[in-house]
């Protein structure tokens, strides 16, 4: 029997060397159907830990089992075939810029699927339309906007319906309204497919106002997990500085330097 | 026994070493993978020609140009060498063997490494940079096979076919100052031509030559973009090092080609 979290992470450790440990001791459990936050400051391990899952590194301590399948064991073909079940939203879109809005959403049913072309051209037409895009098919992704690129991104990564969305930073440098956009688009795509979401984010209200869990990253370690309202009521000085985001606090303000008096000869 | 500015010397130049033949391990890799997955480019062939279109036709310009320019050039410089000795109507002897020989295969390699090799660079860093390539990889699509063998296998083809048409424009641009122009005797400039220039010896040679040149510039290009940093800085620098390294690798493969293919002529 398929078990209810659709990701279980335990003990995962991952360094590039000796010296530089990114992530280690981490536990996680993604739950099947619900859309999860990994939260933390820029460089906390957040992004590294999303492509530990989705096997783009391997774990160096630890085990990452997706939809029941250690990650650790799949050789390039296994990988290939688990990430066919699996879309990604990057940052900035990555769309592919010398391919149309129509292409670019085409392109994995085209490389991956023996579909007539007419079936490719109303499944493209159905992500637009649920991305509002629609109109767009035509375009390059130079002549769209920030936000038009995100969304279309999207519909590009929800092509073959996966199981599991990862969202790397996808509310970043958005106006309010297609940020308003992108939020409600990742909740109501998560429900209306049937997947399992992981968003990695440092943009606290739109990832608790959207999320059913939030584990929180710092330095490389799991600090804090829990709902978003333990989240805002969380009395850790991290996790309270980070929701509240005030300027000083565990997380220095300033960075480490010698005495200020002494750098301007004062003494 | 050694001072310190030495053992430090010493220390940087091993440093040195062991990147340089590292990097040549993985770009050897490289190639080996892009020649590994160059089936699933041939199976969709308008990926090819879609890159033959960007790395061929789109540099047919300046090798025209290129090639009328060196070809008159020859024309003049060859008359007034060959005038000394009486032998005018060599000058198309001259001009056609220097430009299948050398010019032809050289200097089309030489533009081709500027004009597409660092366009190949540059576009493949960028697709780096904007997470492009990582998209691919995320949707279980390898780059290599999609992005770097159609235009590996682009660059081989198109390389001969410029080197040929700057030759034939060369051989025009001499043909246009010599016979045109000076006033060489025109039969004498295409029948000596033709009775000078072997098909094996010379022109078969020629496009091995350019086929080489072809392959070093497409994988120089192409690994370079593949491998930079994904930053303006390092794009830059790999646009820059596309250039270098090509060129140099041009004239250094034409050296040993030479050596070996007209050891005996």
């Amino acid at each position: 029997m398929a078990s209810d979290n659709l990701v279980e992470i335990s003990a995962v450790g991952y360094s590039y060397d000796k010296r530089r440990t990114i992530l280690s001791g981490i536990d996680m459990k993604i739950p099947r159907g619900k859309v999860v936050a990994i939260m933390g400051i820029s460089g906390s391990g957040k992004t590294t830990l999303l492509r530990l899952i989705a096997g783009w590194f391997k774990p160096t301590q630890g085990d990452i089992h997706v939809d029941g399948v250690l990650t650790r064991d799949l050789d390039r073909d296994g990988l290939y075939k688990m990430r066919r079940r699996m879309g990604m939203l990057f940052q900035f879109g990555a769309l592919f810029t010398d391919l149309s809005v129509f292409d670019n959403v085409a392109f994995q049913m085209r490389e991956h699927t023996d579909l007539p072309e007419s079936m490719i051209r109303d499944i493209v037409m159905m992500k637009l339309q649920a991305v509002g895009l629609r109109g767009a098919h035509h375009l390059m992704p130079s002549e769209l906007s920030g936000g038009m690129s995100r969304r279309v991104a999207l519909a590009r990564a929800i092509a073959l319906d996966p199981m599991l969305m990862m969202y790397d930073e996808p509310f970043t440098g958005l106006d309010p309204i297609s940020l308003g956009v992108i939020r409600n688009l990742v909740r109501r795509l998560n429900d209306t497919l049937g997947s399992t979401s992981i968003v990695v984010t440092h943009d606290v209200q739109e990832a608790l106002d959207t999320v059913d869990y939030v584990y929180y990253l710092s330095e490389g370690v799991m600090v804090a997990h829990g709902t978003p309202e333990e989240m805002r009521a969380s009395k850790d000085p991290l996790v309270h500085q980070f929701v509240w985001g005030e300027a000083d606090g565990p997380v220095a303000y300033q960075y480490p330097s010698r005495k200020y008096n002494e750098e301007l000869e004062l003494v | 026994m050694f001072n310190r500015g030495t053992i430090i010397n010493v220390r940087a130049i091993g440093h040195h070493t062991i990147d340089s033949v590292m990097r040549f391990g993985y770009a050897s890799r490289f190639f080996a993978l892009t020649l590994l997955n160059s089936g699933s480019s041939w199976r969709r062939i308008h990926l090819i020609i879609r890159e033959l279109y960007f790395t061929g036709a789109l540099s047919m310009v300046i090798i025209l140009v290129s090639g009328l320019f060196v070809g008159m050039v020859l024309g003049f410089q060859g008359y007034q060498t060959l005038k000394t000795y009486g032998s005018e109507s060599a000058l198309g002897v001259l001009v056609a063997l220097s430009l299948v020989r050398e010019l032809g295969p050289v200097v089309s390699g030489l533009l081709f490494a500027s004009r597409a090799g660092s366009a190949m660079t540059a576009e493949i860093g960028l697709m780096k940079t904007t997470e492009q390539l990582s998209a691919m990889e995320m949707m279980a699509v390898d780059p290599i096979a999609r992005v770097v063998a159609p235009r590996f296998w682009a660059g081989v083809i198109s390389m001969p076919l410029l080197a040929g048409v700057f030759s034939a424009m060369g051989i025009y641009g001499g043909y246009l100052i010599g016979v045109v122009l000076i006033g060489v005797d025109e039969g004498s400039f295409w029948s000596q031509m033709q009775s000078a220039v072997d098909f094996r010896e010379d022109i078969v040679n020629g496009v091995i030559k350019s086929v080489v040149f072809g392959i070093a510039v497409t994988w120089i290009a192409l690994f370079e973009g593949y491998d930079s940093p994904p930053t303006a800085e390092g794009v830059s620098g790999a646009t820059t090092r596309t250039v270098v390294t090509s060129s140099l690798a041009i004239l250094g493969l034409d050296f040993i080609l030479t050596a070996f293919m007209f050891r005996g002529v």
